[in-house]
């Protein structure tokens, strides 16, 4: 057995050596060949809403500039800018207060403030409408209360609209940010401060950079979630370019249009992800897996009791006050929904959940080591199988749909026919196109921690292992994962809890009988039963908290 | 560094036997699925694409299979995106029927050739003609009356008279309406269009917009809680909106008034009705039994049920409105065919977007 000199700091294979002679065939190149395919296969859907634009649609894009181009595109971007700054802020405040300092309740915060992360962004939504709107307890106490006095006010503002995106996408920053500093540990801020820097000089200056590839990942993953959103922007009313994809689909019955539309919101994402790539830059840092010293600073009664207040009113917020609305509406609906059928619904959530994450987190694995070997082309390919998180689900869905249909019809079929066969589709309508639409969905979600740990792992640690002759898949199991667990573990658990919240693709692409939680939410609100609708949200939240709590205790343990 | 390397090595293995494991369960569940598809053969088994929700559905399946003896399995979701995938199914589509709850659907749905003629005596006897393709594609099989809803403490009903009425300056800052992007808005102006011609429909929703006193809401109950706080005086809803929110509530201050009964033309052509319908699909290979689903969904029985389940009006004249719904009172309903709701959609989208109604 030797190893590939020339792969310095990547994954890579053995040559296998026999008699003097190279297999043609390594690890490595299968490895490879696998990461090309995935991309390829990710990038299927991209193609077939490219063909939208092989008919001609002037007419629609002429109306469009005409009336409601310049909103969209304004709205579009407001959203997508205030949230990106909203979560980076609100994110890495709560990872920095709950990794450096000690304050009461620290200890449980650390792990509720993630929490959120399993509240749907269309039911905190439907909750807030709930609870603030005309009709909603606030203000129907408050007009009982004062009377004649008592002048209503409109809860669907554009800042309501970002303030929920903020709420239920904040923890992305907040899990990714909480382990680079975690990683980091405080010798870094130790050694700083003894250099003569002030605390915040230390934090600016040294720890944020530091922490940058973590904070910049899980920042892009809540825009992407953002540009996509439906459910949120629909409940407000508040016009996006997704509510414009569909509106040309429903409202139009254009297909074509909406898929054109589509193409222009991938290149939003499309420059948004180059922005990401140029900030990161060369800007790659690299630490010790060891175990770090974690020194937890001591604040003033004043300023711990402060720092306890923001973190439990960001919980309550996001968290507590939702579910205990929820949880009310459940009592008044009462129990009845609750039958054999409802624990085939949460076992079958669970099931495609925990099926998708295992899938995409080792799809990600494989596309993290093929780009850390790879030149800068094919590195900014590799970075194409991402895109999938920006689409919106039910766009995204049918592109799967129709590649799918395409190969049932023009492969599948004619085979079976050869074979005399009765013909009947394969794909479409079977588990594995909705797998398929989740884990292209959710790639991006997998990458985000599984790279950052990868940057901050020193290069020289795999090499002193090789050097120790470990290589192949024993270098992969002893050293790779071992030293990229908590960024696994963080992959696992956002694509296990996004896929059971996952709604639009589901309904399209799910066979008969696989029902989900996420689909009895639908059938409820779409008719604005949203009481009903509380039952499975709250059951989807409870079920999307198992993964969550698994995590943090192995993450505790580590 | 032993120990731990030890314990990580045992999370991989795991992690793969929990995928393999799953794999094997998606597998047995494929199997049994296409099991399930052979048999068809043998055994009709029907399964319906419904944009109409499970809960309103479910227990008709279920009545009819109790009494047929054919089971009914469905997928729900938007009509939208059913119709996508019934176009990209083809041939190949498991889909015996399409249940949408809107006509313009169901137009376009027969646009697109999934759906497949029917010839049946029973549907023609039950099913009034302007809610029917003219071709048989598809049937109704509910009406929706889509009204005014106005506040009984600040409105007498003599306000009142017809849709294009609440366009008129008196009713500034009064009007709280559905956002334009949910379908039942679409079709109430693409008839608007079909009875006063587009220009004088242009008109009249930009009276609305002008009037009204909040930014639109997402659904009907939204417009109705908004009149009842006294953000504005009246509304358009559906029925049914208005059903079960009384039910829950009898003494709110909110009446229905039925708009454009009486006069000339236009003025008198009656309350906007959609309807909820289905169509047998041309994939199918059970058209028999599908066929003899919907003759059943339209017969007493099962209208009676569809009435009670959600305050809906039956197509089926010979069945007698419950107590709630006659005690809404009698209306003339606008006897277009609901199919050109669908035919002149896309233009009432367009009309709304140009007068800025969100």
């Amino acid at each position: 057995m030797k190893s590939s000199a020339s792969q310095s700091g990547s994954f890579s294979g053995s040559t296998v050596v026999t008699a003097g002679r190279r297999w043609p065939i390594t690890i490595q190149s299968l490895a490879k060949f696998a990461a090309i395919v995935t991309v390829l296969m990710a990038m299927v859907p991209f193609a077939v809403i490219l063909l939208g634009w092989s008919s001609d649609q002037t007419e629609v894009w002429q109306h469009l500039i005409a009336t409601q181009l310049s909103t969209l595109l304004r709205n579009t971007l407001v959203l997508g800018i205030a949230v990106g700054i909203g979560v980076t802020l609100l994110g890495v405040s709560l990872a920095w207060l709950t990794v450096m300092y000690e304050f009461p309740g620290r200890r449980w915060l650390d792990w509720a403030l993630m929490l959120p992360m399993a509240m749907p962004a269309y039911v905190l939504a439907f909750v807030v409408l709930g609870l603030f709107d005309f009709a909603g307890p606030l203000q129907q106490g408050l007009q009982a209360l004062l009377g004649d006095r008592y002048s209503y006010f409109d809860v669907r503002h554009e800042a309501t609209v970002i303030l929920v995106l903020i709420l239920v996408f904040y923890p992305y920053v907040y899990m990714l940010a909480r382990s680079a500093f975690l990683s980091q540990g405080s010798d870094v801020m130790e050694v700083a401060r003894v250099l003569g820097a002030t605390r915040r000089e230390a934090f600016f200056k040294i720890a944020l950079p530091m922490a940058k590839p973590a904070v910049v990942a899980g920042a892009s993953l809540a825009v992407m979630e953002t540009l996509a959103d439906f459910g949120t922007v629909a409940i407000f009313n508040y016009d996006t370019f997704t509510t414009a994809i569909y509106k040309a689909w429903f409202g139009l019955f254009n297909l074509q249009a909406a898929a054109q539309l589509a193409s222009l919101l991938l290149l939003f994402v499309g420059v948004a992800l180059l922005a990401e790539k140029q900030s990161r830059g060369g800007s790659r840092f690299t630490q010790s897996a060891r175990k770090q010293h974690q020194f937890r600073q001591a604040l003033s009664p004043v300023a711990a009791i402060a720092a306890t207040a923001f973190c439990l009113s960001i919980l309550s917020i996001a968290f507590i006050v939702p579910v205990l609305q929820l949880l009310h509406w459940v009592l008044l609906e009462g129990f009845d929904a609750v039958d054999q059928r409802y624990l085939g619904l949460l076992s079958r959530t669970l099931m495609l959940g925990a099926i998708a994450a295992c899938i995409t987190v080792a799809l990600a694995l494989l596309l993290a080591f093929s780009r850390r070997s790879a030149g800068a082309k094919m590195r900014s390919f590799y970075d194409m199988g991402s895109l999938g998180y920006a689409l919106p689900g039910s766009v995204l869905a049918v592109g799967v749909m129709l590649s799918f249909a395409a190969l049932d019809q023009q492969l599948i079929a004619p085979v079976m026919e050869w074979l005399g066969m009765p013909s009947r589709q394969m794909l479409v309508g079977s588990v594995y196109a909705l797998l398929t639409a989740y884990w292209v969905r959710f790639l991006a979600v997998a990458n985000g921690p599984i790279d950052s740990s990868l940057q901050q792992l020193r290069t020289s640690i795999p090499e002193a292992a090789r050097g120790l002759g470990v290589s192949g898949w024993s270098l992969m199991w002893v050293i790779y994962l071992p030293m990229l667990r908590p960024g696994l573990l963080t992959a696992v658990v956002l694509v296990f809890v996004d896929v059971m919240k996952e709604m639009p693709a589901t309904l399209l692409l799910r066979p008969y009988g696989w029902d989900t939680l996420a689909v009895r939410i639908y059938e409820m609100t779409s008719e604005g039963e949203w009481q009903r609708a509380a039952l499975p949200a709250l059951s989807l939240i409870v079920v999307g908290l198992l993964p969550v709590i698994l995590a943090v205790r192995a993450s505790a343990r580590h | 560094m032993m120990i731990p390397i030890t314990r990580y090595s045992l999370l991989f293995p795991l992690i793969f036997f929990v995928l393999s494991c799953g794999e094997n369960t998606t597998d047995s569940s494929i199997e049994k699925m296409q099991y399930a598809t052979a048999d068809v053969l043998e055994l009709p088994e029907l399964l319906v694409y419904s944009a109409r929700k499970e809960h309103l559905i479910k227990p008709l399946f279920d009545q009819f299979t109790a009494q047929t003896g054919i089971p009914v399995n469905y997928v729900t979701d938007k009509a939208g995106p059913l119709l996508a995938r019934l176009q990209a199914e083809g041939d190949n589509s498991p889909a015996d029927i399409l249940i949408t709850v809107d006509a313009g659907n169901l137009w376009q749905a027969t646009q697109v050739g999934v759906l497949a003629p029917l010839t049946s005596a029973v549907l023609a006897a039950n099913v009034p003609s302007n809610l029917r393709d003219e071709n048989n594609h598809w049937f109704a099989l509910t009406i929706r009356a889509r009204t005014i809803v106005y506040s009984s403490t600040k409105l007498a009903p003599e306000e009142l008279s017809t849709y294009e009425a609440l366009a008129d300056a008196e009713w500034n800052d009064r009007l709280c309406l559905r956002t334009s992007k949910k379908v039942y808005n679409q079709s109430l102006v693409a008839t608007m269009i079909a009875a006063l011609g587009e220009a004088r429909a242009e008109v009249v929703v930009a009276g609305w917009v002008a009037n009204l006193a909040l930014d639109p809401f997402s659904n009907d109950t939204k417009v109705m809680e908004a009149i009842l706080a006294d953000q504005c005086d009246a509304g358009i809803v559906n029925t049914y909106y208005y059903g079960r929110l009384m039910k829950s509530k009898p003494e709110l201050p909110l009446a229905l008034f039925w708009p454009n009964q009486q006069g000339d033309g236009a003025n008198g052509r009656g309350v906007h009705i959609n309807v909820s319908g289905a169509g047998v699909t041309r994939a199918s290979k059970h058209k028999q039994e599908a066929q003899q689903l919907i003759e059943w969904l339209s017969s007493a029985e099962a209208q009676i049920m569809l009435m009670d389940l959600n305050q809906e009006y039956p197509v089926n004249s010979l069945v007698p409105l419950n107590a709630e719904l006659a005690s809404w009172g009698e209306f003339i309903a606008d006897n277009i065919n609901v199919g050109e709701a669908g035919l002149l959609q896309a233009q009432a989208v367009k009309l709304m977007d140009r007068v800025g109604y969100r």
